[in-house]
């Protein structure tokens, strides 16, 4: 089939930015997103352009590497799905289809579709951690977990850090992202110990890049890990509770 | 490394070297303690030099790669207080390809009665690899791996856990006990992702300095010995040097050589295959695990293969069509008519041989007519009996995500279908050669995880490897490198205007822009491709004289190809990802030639490297008598010269696998 592609072209992160549009006569329904990209630039390089500047790296839903916005849907139309799993299904022949960056304040474009998340990684850098040195750990099977806590903690643990949170949120809040790590650490036995300490610096470090929670719900629609909306309330309660209690743990 | 007359003087001397272009070289030793190898590491340990505590901010160690060998090498070098400078090329320490892990991770214990013990852990990794590992490595590794489950644990990875609130744990392919700890089909990422906050934690407490989308281009050698790293940063495109007491490769497996793997898109050998070209060994790189469990490929535009984790032998049954060309669905098949071709062979496995055999066995009956799907390339890999028996409930929680992938992946519903299965390239149990002390024969290049070799032998156990990144990342690495840098302490690292340095970069750049200037047709990726293709036929699952002999002159013709059609558009001054994976695959093309002459040199068949000449009964015949040793390559002007360790075993006797 024929798509044609608008797509979202930035040399340097200065910008400016601006749409080119191609077209690929001979996707198919079962190609990803991405493997139409792969297909748009063997063209681009055949023609002597230069290439959409993309990321991916798994290309099996679990590196988090990937994220492009598809009509305006961070990682693509259909919901909780990687950009690398999303396929060409939905669309019919002669369609055009757009792709963009994942749009955030909090995530400047670096080249074409490929931004800049480190502030992610700050926020885990501040406190998404449990402060246990190698060698100095207990027997794991002193630490007794409840079945159904290592369930849950791995529900919220199940988080590719891809960003596509951020970018469906209208104020590009990173509370899902945060509240599934608070939650994870908090459900095991190493992580309570700093709970507290941990749920203030986090909170502290994604004040500096992300947005407030509205409770708009977007950010759950996207994510490819399912992580269920009740990640974002945990982001008040951990604080909340740190706030109180003033305590490390 | 001794000359030809020492191996000589040795008593024993390993075949001679027929390749054309190779030649033998002389016997390695690999520094193995002396004595009973089960307390051989904690021999070891205290024969290492320390570093004084106050003193270890004045020796620095750089690390390439955060996947979990790196990760956990630059936390706990970071934890004990060195300075670290570590390196990714992702965006993201998380990123790296241990996150797609699946299965799970072997920890030897005998803390139930399934009767495991150390003891069964070695033999079973040893006898796994076919006895083509060191053996003193698999036992460091056994011993160590009750600690990684206990630390990966305390770090943060949601281990699964029994009612009863204990870890729980399930068998994985080739072996009859139950040591493999899990998190659902995620493992990988579980640790993954705890290791790299545990780099970050090192990161915000200043001991480690953090480098991402940086690639590391080559190594600064000075006067034989690694002191650092030239590295591109990918964004602005800069080259620079960066100089430290000691420098890790933990960059990963290369088994995307084959274009279609189940590695990630970016995997590649560049950093191991820069550091043979400045002089290190590499072991076996022909050993390579083609995973039995893989999916096939199905479209013309596939970017790669996927894995569906092994651990779905525990409950799936693979079968083929009784009949070769057969096209009914699977669903119209009667039981009488289905080949459980592994149960029918295998019957104390069944399901759950080893991989090598797995893949071989399916490869031999897709290539005789009984391949399954719409392009006759697959088996089936078949729940109904398990969900029939355990209810769907069971099956969806101990899979579910990896039946979801399944269906992402192809748009069929393995719980009403059978899944379909093809070999694809996995695993790299041949790397950088190392010693005990996983020092590469380069003084002060160490080496860790899969990018290494050693513990696997020719053929690696299922939920093994997780388990070696770890142990030589959080538990062999904070050793053995401090030994190294202990009378290095009043030194300082190589200056940045030192000749050394400088003639690093000016090679660096050199190399870039031969391959900006080329201005050929193709992007690096056609040649990727063809390079996979002729690397799977020729060097793949199963190998032959001719195919080996043909593919060299192949990729020798495709090299040439390459740097005469090569054609990357854009600049090197920013971000460039087909300048990227351009680098790569010139990589790749030499690498591939090297494979070959490997695979060639080594007349017998052992684990994964199957030389149809030498089979018996169907089976791979190994030849202990001459080949009970391990290649170590080393690239001389061109010329590959083949050295040898010496492989003997202790507590396991010599004896071939059998699986039946
Ligand atoms: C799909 C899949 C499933 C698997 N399942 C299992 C399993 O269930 N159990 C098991 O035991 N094993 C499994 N394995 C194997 C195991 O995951 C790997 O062997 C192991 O994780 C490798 O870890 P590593 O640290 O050596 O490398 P990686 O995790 O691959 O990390 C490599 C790192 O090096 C960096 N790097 C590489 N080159 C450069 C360079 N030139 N410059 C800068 N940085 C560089 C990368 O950015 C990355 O950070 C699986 C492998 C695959 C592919
Ligand atoms: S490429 Fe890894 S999640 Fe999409």
């Amino acid at each position: 089939m024929r798509l044609v592609i608008e797509v979202w072209r930035q040399d340097t992160p200065q910008g400016p930015g601006r749409y080119e549009t191609h077209t690929v006569d001979d996707a198919t329904p079962e190609m990803s997103i991405l493997e139409l990209l792969d297909r748009l630039n063997d063209q681009l390089v055949e023609n002597g352009l230069e290439p959409v500047a993309f990321e991916s790296d798994c290309r099996e839903g679990i590196c988090g590497a990937c994220g492009v916005t598809v009509d305006g849907n961070p990682h693509g139309p259909q919901r909780n799905t990687p950009s690398c799993h999303q396929r060409l299904a939905g669309y019919a022949d002669g369609q055009r289809i757009r792709l963009e960056p994942l749009r955030s304040a909090a995530f400047p474009v670096i080249r074409d579709l490929v931004v800049d998340r480190s502030a992610m990684d700050r926020i885990i850098a501040a406190g998404g951690h449990v402060a246990i040195d190698a060698g100095t750990a207990p027997d794991a099977n002193s630490l007794l977990v409840p079945h159904e806590s290592a369930e849950r903690a791995l529900d919220m643990a199940a988080c590719i850090g891809c960003g596509a949170c951020v970018a469906a949120c209208p104020n590009g809040a990173a509370h899902l992202f945060v509240g599934s790590k608070l939650t994870h650490l908090s459900l095991l036995p190493t992580g309570r110990q700093e709970r507290g300490k941990r749920a203030r610096a986090m909170l502290s470090e994604m004040e500096q890049d992300f947005g407030p929670c509205s409770l708009y719900g977007e950010c759950a629609r996207v994510c490819p890990a399912h992580i269920p909306l009740t990640a974002i309330a945990a982001v008040n309660k951990e604080g909340l509770r740190s706030f109180f209690r003033q305590k490390d743990d | 490394m001794t000359t030809a007359a020492a191996a000589a003087a040795s008593g024993w001397m390993p075949p001679p070297c027929t390749v054309p272009g190779a030649r033998a070289g002389g016997v390695i030793d690999g520094g193995a303690p002396e004595g009973p190898l089960s307390a051989a590491w904690q021999r070891r340990r205290l024969d290492y030099r320390l570093v004084n505590p106050a003193n270890r901010r004045r020796l620095k160690v750089i690390v390439v790669g955060t996947g979990l060998a790196g990760a956990g090498a630059a936390a706990a070098l970071g934890e004990l207080g060195y300075e670290v400078e570590c390196f990714t090329y992702h965006d993201s320490p998380r990123r790296a390809h241990s996150v797609a892990a699946q299965g799970g991770i072997n920890a030897a214990g005998d803390n139930t009665v399934d009767n495991d013990s150390l003891e069964r852990f070695v033999r079973d990794t040893v006898k796994g690899g076919d006895f083509r590992g060191r053996e003193a490595d698999a036992f460091r590794l056994g011993e160590e791996s009750q600690r990684v489950i206990d630390h990966l644990n305390a770090i943060g990875a949601p281990f699964a856990r029994e009612y009863g609130g204990t870890l729980a744990t399930r068998s994985f392919g080739g072996v009859q006990v139950s040591r493999t700890y899990y998190a659902r089909g995620q493992t990988g990422q579980q640790l993954q992702v705890a290791g790299s906050q545990a780099l970050l934690r090192q990161v915000d407490a200043g001991t480690v300095t953090l480098r991402t989308r940086h690639e590391m281009l080559d190594l600064v050698m000075d006067d034989g010995r690694v002191a650092g790293v030239v590295m591109r940063n990918l964004v602005s495109g800069k080259i620079t040097a960066h100089t430290a007491h000691a420098v890790v490769l933990s960059t990963g497996g290369y088994g995307n050589i084959y274009y279609f793997s189940t590695l990630a898109k970016n995997s590649n050998a560049s950093a191991a295959w820069r550091a043979v070209q400045r002089g290190a060994l590499i072991a076996s790189p022909s050993f390579i695990q083609f995973h039995p469990t893989a999916l096939p490929v199905g479209s013309k535009w596939q970017s790669k293969t996927i894995l569906m984790s092994e651990s779905l032998r525990n409950d799936g049954r693979i079968w083929v069509p009784a009949k070769a060309g057969d096209e009914r669905a699977a669903g119209s098949i009667p039981e009488e008519e289905r080949d459980y071709y592994l149960e029918r062979k295998y019957p104390a496995f069944g399901n759950l041989t080893p991989r090598d055999v797995a893949s071989r066995n399916a490869v031999a009956q897709i290539r005789s007519g009984h391949g399954v799907g719409s392009l006759q390339n697959g088996v089936y890999l078949d729940f109904r009996d398990a969900i029939a028996r355990l209810g769907k409930a069971t099956i969806s929680e101990r899979y579910g995500n990896l039946f979801d992938m399944y269906k992402h992946a192809t748009g069929e519903d393995p719980y009403a279908v059978p899944m379909r299965i093809a070999p694809g390239a996995h695993f790299t149990m041949g790397g950088l050669w190392s010693d005990y002390d996983q020092m590469t024969s380069l003084p002060g290049l160490f080496v860790g995880g899969e990018c290494g070799w050693g513990y696997h032998g020719a053929n690696r156990l299922g939920a093994n490897s997780l388990l070696s990144a770890c142990v030589d990342g959080w538990f062999t690495l904070p050793y053995s490198v401090p030994n190294y840098l202990a009378p290095l302490l009043g030194t300082a690292p190589l200056a940045p205007d030192s000749a050394p340095v400088q003639e690093a970069l000016t090679r660096t750049r050199a190399r870039v822009d031969s391959l900006l200037t080329i201005g050929g047709t193709h992007g690096p990726s056609h040649f990727h491709r063809i390079l996979g293709d002729l690397l799977y036929e020729g060097c793949g699952v199963t190998r032959t004289e001719p195919s080996l002999t043909a593919t060299i002159a192949a990729v020798r013709q495709l090299r040439e190809q390459f740097w005469s059609d090569l054609r990357i558009v854009g600049s090197a001054e920013r971000l460039n990802q087909e300048l990227e994976r351009a680098g790569r695959v010139a990589d790749y093309l030499e690498l591939a030639e090297l494979m070959c002459v490997d695979a060639l040199d080594r007349e017998e068949s052992c684990g994964a490297h199957f030389r149809d000449e030498h089979q018996v009964d169907g089976e791979a015949a190994r030849d202990d008598e001459h080949w009970a040793f391990a290649s170590a390559w080393q690239v001389d002007d061109g010329h590959f010269v083949r050295h040898h360790e010496r492989l003997t075993f202790e507590s396991v006797r010599l004896q071939t696998r059998n699986y039946t």
